[in-house]
């Protein structure tokens, strides 16, 4: 028994009766081939990296199943081909990481990936004391300047 | 006042130092790079979509090849862009 996985785009065009029942097709399609069904996964309406078919976004469709043999395939992705409900499609067969990977996903063992704060945060506080003391630094040299200008100013005069 | 204690160094001494690459799939035990996970893939392309070398993310030979195969395959469902500008 191997493990394989079918994403598939839909057209958002359609309506959400007509996008459930083209998901579901192709469910009953792999059953009637001998195939069982793990999980059927709807990622929903999703914004495209490019333009397909002079759309900007389709619905996502990702179903994991098991076949006996890769026989059902070829009929499967006949069929998505086809059909012009069907925007793009991809056909994977899972290793055993990547069962392990979906079946933990299901289960929340594992989220999706979340990009981290910054770590410049942190050191906000310690950065902000220095400047305090580099002002109090400063003001010493200036009476001495001035101490320093005036004698010779009076030299000058005289 | 800045006592003489407060001064350690005269400069940042972590300047210059490399840091040490390593591979993040060996180290956390990452078996399965799903390509459905965009922000995660995000990690190894640059500004323009294109997969970053071994040499900067530090990943090893098996796992760059998966990362790879991983982005082409989300590139094809329309998950990563196959060019772009500004990505990040």
């Amino acid at each position: 028994m191997n493990h394989y996985e079918v994403t598939f785009i839909i057209d958002p065009v359609l309506s959400g009766d007509e996008i459930k029942s083209t998901a579901s097709t192709y469910e009953t399609l792999l059953k009637d081939q001998g195939c069982a069904i793990v999980h059927v996964n709807a990622m929903g309406l999703k914004q495209l990296a490019y333009p397909i078919n002079k759309k900007s976004s389709g619905v996502y469709y990702c179903i994991e199943f098991t076949s006996p043999t890769g026989a059902a395939i070829g009929k499967t992705e006949l069929s998505l081909r086809r059909d012009e409900r069907i925007m793009r499609f991809l056909t994977i067969k899972l290793d055993k990481y990547g069962v392990k990977y979906n079946e933990d996903r299901r289960a929340g063992v594992i989220s999706a990936y979340k990009k981290k704060e910054s770590k410049k945060k942190p050191f906000d506080g310690p950065v902000a004391t220095p400047p305090v003391e580099a002002v109090v630094v400063k003001e010493e040299p200036k009476p001495v300047v001035q101490e320093v200008i005036a004698p010779v100013i009076a030299t000058e005069e005289e | 006042m800045a006592s003489r204690d407060d001064i350690k160094f005269l400069s940042n001494p972590t300047i210059g130092q490399q840091r040490k690459k390593y591979c993040r799939f060996k180290k956390y035990g990452i078996k399965y790079i799903d390509y459905k996970d965009s922000e995660f893939l995000l990690q190894f392309i640059n500004e323009q979509g294109k997969l970053l070398p071994r040499r900067i993310t530090g990943n090893s030979l098996k796992y760059q090849k998966l990362v790879a195969v991983a982005v082409k395959r989300s590139r094809h469902l329309a998950i990563l862009p196959y060019v772009a500008d500004l990505l990040k």
